[in-house]
């Protein structure tokens, strides 16, 4: 195990604080998860819909403990060499060449499965790192269930093991944070691993708060009409309800279009800023009597 | 105290895991200890914490969370017996314990839903429940030490917040704001959502005062709502069923996801022995450099036989979702509908559709029905049979989903066994439990001999179906 090394918040109201300092407004749900997976050395498992601050998440509490983000982004078909490390042929080969025939054939063997020729990755780049880091493993349910494997030995005893060099240890856990839109079902035993945190869409008073924060130019009374109808929208049925981000978007549209009320005419102009789907804007628009 | 556990905290926490295994949670003894470390990183005089810590550590999946919060509100109650609220109950007559004054009571419950005051609500649905099963009709004669009876069915009567929905929006209503507007209708929603909340805090309000009387186990064992992947399809109910809507299209997905990867693996087909040999040719007959059979990528040909009559409009609405979501990835789904005649209704599942409207539609422009409108298999069977056996092909799949109830018509078995003979496979998924099957005028029995029949009730259920089906 990792030396003894102290939390980096001190409660959950600490938590909520720092982050607001780094512009990230967080929930109860969220604050205390965060507390918890950094007081009990656990990863974070953030699931939700798209748009919801999952990787926003992850920024700001690099930001707020002053550490650094590495991020491992997954994708269909992403392998130990792109995630854990990779020995830099190229270089093995200019290495034996360049001594050719000066040395041992057990000297050149050990030489060039050393440090040097190491290519480390998110993973063992995070585990390698004396500084407080975080690890952001985003969207890892895009990536192939032969990843998780990979991830449990990372993520449960923080170490990776190099057949040629042996097992790395972190010198320093870090804070380990993954994301999931859900697309398929993790494995239990990654899950096991994880304190997990659904984030979904936050309740209005924060959202009123998150818009305010980002979008300051915003009269109050706008900002509310604005979460508010953007909370009656999510409470269609929609296939693809608005996110945060969404609001956002839009509050920015009506400031680009100098619109200061939320009529029914600017609803109608600037719909497609929240509504994504041609589907679910005939159907805003029907049941909401937009015409 | 009934409600103490013997070991204290920890006999406490490990009751409330046992409860969330018996509705399904899997929570493992890994888990718990984790529950058991939040308890002790915590400051356990914040509730919300201590709600999303315990969350974060034996939930694993977004679905679960509902049942959780039951339990945990049954588990760790905010409050012992009537609690101490700032809001005070109107009675008649001010005397402390006459009866309650529904119509000052309604003016209170008004003003806070316009503020959408929530502390204050939740106060508001305590002290109600408490006033009203003291002094409503549930403790008529005033017996001595007759227990309250709580119900959430009396409070709401009592109030109808329903009701209230016009004052409450003409009191918050803009006067530019002209009615029927977006702007209108947006307000109305808002507020119909805050009374729903209301009335949920009701409910949890009763049933946290029922555990207190009657027994937590008793409760948590009957008053739990369920997840939506375990609701069953005949019996779901309106908030259920938008519930189970938002369930089946992910895992569609899901299933889609893992076909492709399936569809991935399976790229290499086995050795092609004679280009092998043709090509070591060139090598003097030694085989450097195998050949293999391009394996054909096998294009799942899927036709759905679906009953849409009225007894098992739940099950059918939830398998056509899933015939939709699965038309997004495959590119020959045929889908019939039929009560007592078949008709193709393919072209109504548009990616993209609406998913409400194409049940109505389905209803409105298929021509499904001859006579009185209850299903009839043996007359579908043979009209599918007759116009469109063409879309049976070696190599396609039918799918037949319904709850085999003939209504005591002929069951045409011929034709069902010569229509799955046409197909390379046929499947029958039948929302009725299994024990139900042959019961009355059910036929499924009788056509399960003919085809493999796979109760299908839950989502889940579906899913492992489905999963097990496909590729097809």
């Amino acid at each position: 195990m990792s030396p003894l090394q102290s939390p980096s918040f001190g409660s959950v109201a600490d938590v909520t604080e720092r982050l607001a300092a780094a512009g990230y407004l967080a929930s109860t749900a969220v604050a205390t998860t965060v507390f918890l997976a950094d007081r009990l050395g656990k990863p974070l498992l953030v699931e939700g819909p798209a748009g919801v601050g999952k990787t926003e998440l992850a920024k700001a509490v690099a930001e707020s403990t002053k550490a650094e983000l590495v991020r491992l982004q997954c994708y269909e078909g992403i392998d130990e060499a792109r995630a854990l490390y990779e020995w830099n042929h190229a270089k093995q080969l200019l290495r034996i060449t360049a001594s050719q025939g000066a040395e041992s054939w057990d000297r050149t063997r050990d030489d060039v499965f050393s440090e040097e020729f190491l290519l480390p990755r998110p993973l063992l780049t995070a585990i390698r790192r004396a500084d407080p880091t975080v690890l952001l493993v985003d969207e890892i349910d895009k990536a192939d269930v032969e990843v998780e494997g990979l991830l449990l030995e990372v993520l449960s005893d923080y170490q990776v093991t190099v057949p040629e060099m042996g097992t790395i240890t972190a010198t320093r856990k870090p804070f380990a944070l993954l994301t999931s839109n859900s697309t398929r079902e993790l494995s239990e035993a990654l899950k096991r691993r994880c304190l997990f945190l659904h984030l979904d869409f936050p309740d209005a008073d924060l959202e009123r708060r998150i818009v305010a924060s980002r979008v300051p130019e915003l009269t109050d009374a706008l900002t509310d009409a604005l979460v508010r109808t953007v909370r009656v929208l999510r409470g269609l049925e929609l296939r693809k309800a608005p996110s945060v981000a969404e609001t956002i978007d839009w509050g920015r549209t009506l400031l680009a279009l100098g619109m200061d009320t939320l009529d029914d005419d600017a609803v109608r102009a600037t719909l497609g800023v929240v509504l994504k789907h041609q589907s679910d804007q005939v159907k805003a628009a029907a049941e909401l009597r937009l015409n | 105290m009934a409600l103490l556990a013997p070991h204290g905290l920890p006999g406490h926490l490990v009751d409330f895991v046992a409860a969330l295994r018996s509705h399904g949670v899997a929570v493992g003894p890994g888990e718990t200890i984790d529950a058991a470390t939040v308890l002790t990183a915590l400051d356990l005089l914040h509730r919300d914490q201590l709600r999303e810590g315990l969350a974060a550590a034996v939930l694993r999946r977004s679905g679960q969370r509902k049942v959780f919060d039951t339990l945990f509100d049954l588990y760790f109650p905010a409050a012992l017996g009537a609690g101490s609220g700032e809001v005070e109950v109107p009675r008649v007559g001010d005397a402390d314990d006459g009866d309650v004054d529904v119509d000052a009571l309604r003016d209170i419950l008004a003003d806070l839903l316009r503020d959408g005051d929530d502390a204050a609500l939740a106060e508001l649905a305590r002290a109600v429940v408490d006033a009203l099963a003291r002094t409503g009709s549930g403790a008529q004669g005033d017996r001595p030490g007759a227990q309250p009876s709580w119900s959430a069915y009396q409070a709401l009567r009592v109030l109808s917040p329903e009701t209230l929905l016009a004052r409450i929006v003409d009191a918050l209503r803009d006067p530019d704001i002209e009615p029927g507007s977006f702007a209108d209708e947006v307000l109305r929603r808002e507020i119909r959502d805050r009374i729903a909340r209301f009335r949920d805090m009701i409910t949890d309000e009763v049933r946290r005062r029922t555990a207190e009387t009657r027994g937590r186990e008793q409760v948590a064992r009957t008053a739990v709502p369920k997840q939506a992947e375990q609701v069953e399809f005949l019996s779901a109910y309106a908030g259920q069923l938008a519930e189970l809507r938002r369930t089946v299209h992910p895992l569609a997905r899901r299933l889609a996801a893992r076909l492709a990867v399936r569809r991935k693996h399976a790229k290499r087909g086995e050795l092609d022995m004679r280009r092998t040999l043709r090509r070591s040719m060139s090598t003097g007959g030694v085989p450097m450099n195998p050949a293999f059979k391009a394996r054909r990528p096998g294009r799942p040909d899927l036709v759905v036989l679906c009953d849409v009559s009225g007894s098992v409009a739940g099950f059918s609405h939830f398998t056509l979702l899933l015939v939709q979501a699965l038309r997004e990835q495959f590119s020959k789904v045929r889908v019939f509908a039929f009560v007592e005649r078949a008709d193709e209704v393919t072209h109504l599942f548009e990616p993209g559709a609406e998913l409400s409207g194409v049940m109505n539609r389905v209803l409105r422009e298929a021509s499904l029905v001859a006579f009185d409108g209850h299903s009839d298999y043996g007359g579908s069977f043979g009209s599918f049979a007759e116009y469109w056996s063409d879309a049976l092909t070696p190599r396609s799949s039918l799918l037949i989903l319904g709850d085999a109830r003939t209504n005591y018509r002929d069951p045409n078995l011929t034709v069902l066994r010569r229509l799955a003979g046409q197909a390379r496979h046929t499947h029958w998924l039948n929302p009725e439990p299994r024990r139900q099957w042959g019961t009355g005028d059910s036929a499924a029995l009788r056509y399960a001999d003919v085809v493999p029949m796979h109760e299908c009730r839950t989502a889940a259920q579906l899913a492992d179906v489905v999963e097990s089906l496909l590729p097809i």
